[in-house]
C-alpha cells in the first residue's frame, strides 16, 4: 500500500530553492532512509510530510503530496500531525515530568481520564523500550534522563498519539553507539505497525535499518531504490561516491 | 616605551571610578533616608490619619491610597499587556506594521510621566467624566506601565526555546494549546518580574497621579473607586514644598515608607527570578 505519494515537489525558503522536482512514493510499513550531505534538502523534505515547514514565513511550495489519496494541504494541520509523528534530531523533552511528556499529546486531544492516560503512557514507554528503566520514576523531570533515554522518551511521546507514520530526523546524531543501537532496535520493531521515514547523516545506519534508501543531493532526489542496491550497485555515480564516503 | 600593564591599571581605575560614581549617590540616598526617616517610624505613624494640617499624626491614608492605585493599575495593565505580548511574540508576522508597533511600545516607555498625567486628565478625568478618582489614577498609571509589562513579557515569551513549540505542534497540539501549556508556564517568572518592576514604578510616580487622583489633604479613607485618594509620592511632595513647618522627621519618614515599599517590590521580583532560574531545566 502506498502511504505518501509525492509529485513534482518544489520548495523555496525566500530566494533559496531548497527542493527541486522531487517525486516519490513511500510504502506503508517500510523504513525509508533518506541520506545525503548536509543542505541536500533531506530535513526540508521530512518536515514537508507533517507540514512543519508551514511555520516558516518565507516558505513556498509547488507540486502535490498525497497521504492515502488525500491532498496534504486539504488536511487540517493538527489532525495531520496526529497521524504523522516526528522525532527530532536532538532529544527534546518538554520541561515536564517523564509521565507528562508522554501524556502531553493525548492530553491535548482532550483526554482527561487518569486510567486511560496511565495506560497510554505505559504502553508507549514499553513500545519504545524505556518502561523498565523509568517505571519507578515517572514523576521525575524528563531532563534527569540520559540522552539516549530522552530520545526513547521522545519516541514514546510520539507513539502515544497513535500515529500511522513516524518521521525521524537524524534521531541518533547526539547519541553514543549503545544508545544508537537501542533506538535502531526500536525502529526496526516499530515498522510492523508504523511507516517510518528516517533522515540520517549516518550512511551505515541507513544500511542497517532501511528497507529502501533515497539519496538527496543539492535539493534533488538522485536515486531511490532497495537499500541493498543503493549500497552495492547504485545506478548513479554520485550515489556510489557518497555511500563510499568520497564526499560528505 | 608604553607600559601595557600601567595602561591597564589606568583603565581599571577609571572603570572603577565610574562605577563608584553610580553607586555612591544611590548608597547615600538610602543611608540618609534611613538615618533621618527610621526614627519617625512607629505603629502610630503608619496607622494614623494625618492631623493638624499634616504636621502631625500618621500617613495611613496615603499608604492605603498608593496600594489601591497600584492594585488598580495592575488589574488593568497586566491582562492587556500580557495579551499584547502574546500577540506580538507568537502571532504577529514580521512586517513593517508590526515592527512599527514594537518600536512605538519601546518608545512609549521613554515618555515623561507628566505627559501620561496630562493624557490621563484629558481622557479619563474629563472625557470619560471619571473625575479625579482612584479609577482615573489607576488607569493612567496602568497605561504608563503597559510598555514595561509588554516589553518584559515579550522577552520572557521569546526566551522560551523555539524547539519546544515545534515539539508541541508536532504532537498535534494547536497553536493556542502550545502557548497555553508550554510557552506561558515557562515565561511566567519573566512576566512576573516585569510586572513587579512596573508596580514599583507605578508606586513611586507623582506626575501621573497629580492631575488624576491625588488629594492634597483627605484625612479619611476613600469610599469607592470614584473617590479621590492621597498617595505617598504626592503626599511627600505636598509636605515638603506646600505646607510650611512640617517636622523633618515626618518628611523623611514618609520618604522612607515609600522607598521601602518600592525596594520591597523589587526584592520580591529578584527572589522570584532567582528561584525560577534555579529551577530552569534547559
Amino acid at each position: 500500500m502506498i502511504k505518501f505519494n509525492i509529485k513534482d515537489l518544489n520548495i523555496w525558503f525566500g530566494s533559496i530553492y531548497a527542493l527541486k522536482h522531487v517525486s516519490m512514493e513511500i510504502q506503508a510499513n517500510e523504513i525509508l532512509s533518506i541520506i545525503g550531505p548536509s543542505n541536500s534538502g533531506k530535513t526540508t523534505f521530512l518536515r514537508m510530510l507533517n507540514r512543519l515547514n508551514d511555520l516558516n514565513q518565507s516558505f513556498k511550495m509547488t507540486g502535490a503530496i498525497k497521504l492515502e489519496q488525500e491532498d496534504l494541504s486539504s488536511i487540517d494541520a493538527e489532525f495531520l500531525r496526529k497521524k504523522v509523528g516526528m522525532v527530532f534530531a536532538l532529544p527534546l523533552p518538554l520541561p515536564l515530568s517523564i509521565f507528562e511528556n508522554v501524556a502531553y499529546g493525548v492530553r491535548m486531544q482532550g483526554i482527561k481520564d487518569k486510567k486511560v492516560l496511565a495506560q497510554t503512557v505505559e504502553n508507549s514507554l514499553k513500545e519504545s523500550y524505556l518502561w523498565e528503566e523509568v517505571q519507578n520514576r515517572l514523576s521525575e523531570s524528563a531532563f534527569k534522563l540520559s540522552g539516549g533515554q530522552q530520545q526513547r522518551l521522545c519516541i514514546a511521546r510520539t507513539l502515544a498519539v497513535q500515529p500511522e507514520v513516524i518521521l525521524f530526523d537524524e534521531p541518533c546524531s547526539g547519541l553514543d553507539p549503545i544508545s544508537t543501537a537501542k533506538v535502531e532496535d526500536a525502529m526496526v520493531k516499530l515498522k510492523e505497525k508504523y511507516t517510518i521515514v528516517l533522515v540520517t547523516n549516518n550512511v551505515k545506519q541507513a544500511a542497517r535499518v532501511g528497507d529502501r534508501t533515497a539519496f538527496f543531493l543539492n535539493g534533488e532526489l538522485i536515486e531511490l531504490d532497495k537499500t541493498d542496491k543503493i549500497f552495492t550497485v547504485p545506478a548513479d555515480k554520485r550515489t556510489d561516491g557518497y555511500v563510499r564516503g568520497e564526499f560528505g | 616605551m608604553r607600559n601595557p600593564h600601567r595602561t591597564q591599571n589606568i583603565a581599571f581605575f577609571f572603570l572603577l571610578l565610574a562605577t563608584l560614581l553610580i553607586v555612591i549617590p544611590v548608597g547615600l540616598i538610602v543611608v540618609i533616608i534611613i538615618q533621618k526617616g527610621l526614627p519617625a517610624i512607629n505603629w502610630q505613624f503608619l496607622s494614623d490619619m494625618p492631623r493638624q494640617g499634616m504636621r502631625a499624626g500618621g500617613i495611613f491614608p496615603a499608604i492605603v491610597g498608593t496600594i489601591y492605585l497600584v492594585t488598580g493599575a495592575i488589574i488593568f495593565a497586566l491582562p492587556i499587556g500580557l495579551l499584547a505580548a502574546i500577540y506580538l511574540s507568537e502571532y504577529s508576522k514580521d512586517n513593517l506594521v508590526n515592527r512599527l508597533i514594537k518600536l512605538s511600545i519601546v518608545n512609549l516607555a521613554g515618555v515623561p510621566s507628566v505627559v501620561y498625567g496630562l493624557f490621563g486628565l484629558a481622557l479619563f478625568v474629563v472625557f470619560f467624566k471619571f473625575g479625579a478618582s482612584i479609577l482615573s489614577g489607576s488607569l493612567t498609571l496602568g497605561i504608563m506601565i503597559l510598555p514595561v509589562i509588554i516589553t518584559t513579557s515579550r522577552e520572557a515569551l521569546e526566551s522560551v526555546p523555539y524547539s519546544f513549540r515545534e515539539v508541541s505542534l508536532s504532537l498535534g497540539a494547536s497553536k493556542w494549546q502550545t502557548i497555553r501549556h508550554i510557552v506561558l508556564p515557562n515565561a511566567i517568572p519573566g512576566i512576573l518580574t516585569g510586572t513587579i518592576l512596573g508596580l514599583g514604578r507605578a508606586a513611586g510616580e507623582t506626575a501621573p497621579i497629580l492631575f488624576t487622583v491625588a488629594a492634597f489633604y483627605l484625612p479619611r479613607l476613600p469610599d469607592s473607586i470614584f473617590d479621590q485618594a492621597m498617595a505617598l509620592p504626592y503626599h511627600l511632595y505636598v509636605i515638603s514644598t506646600q505646607v510650611p513647618n512640617v517636622d523633618e522627621k515626618i518628611r523623611y519618614g514618609t520618604a522612607f515608607v515609600l522607598l521601602a515599599l518600592v525596594l520591597f517590590m523589587n526584592l520580591i521580583a529578584i527572589i522570584i527570578r532567582y528561584k525560577f532560574r534555579k529551577k530552569k531545566k534547559w
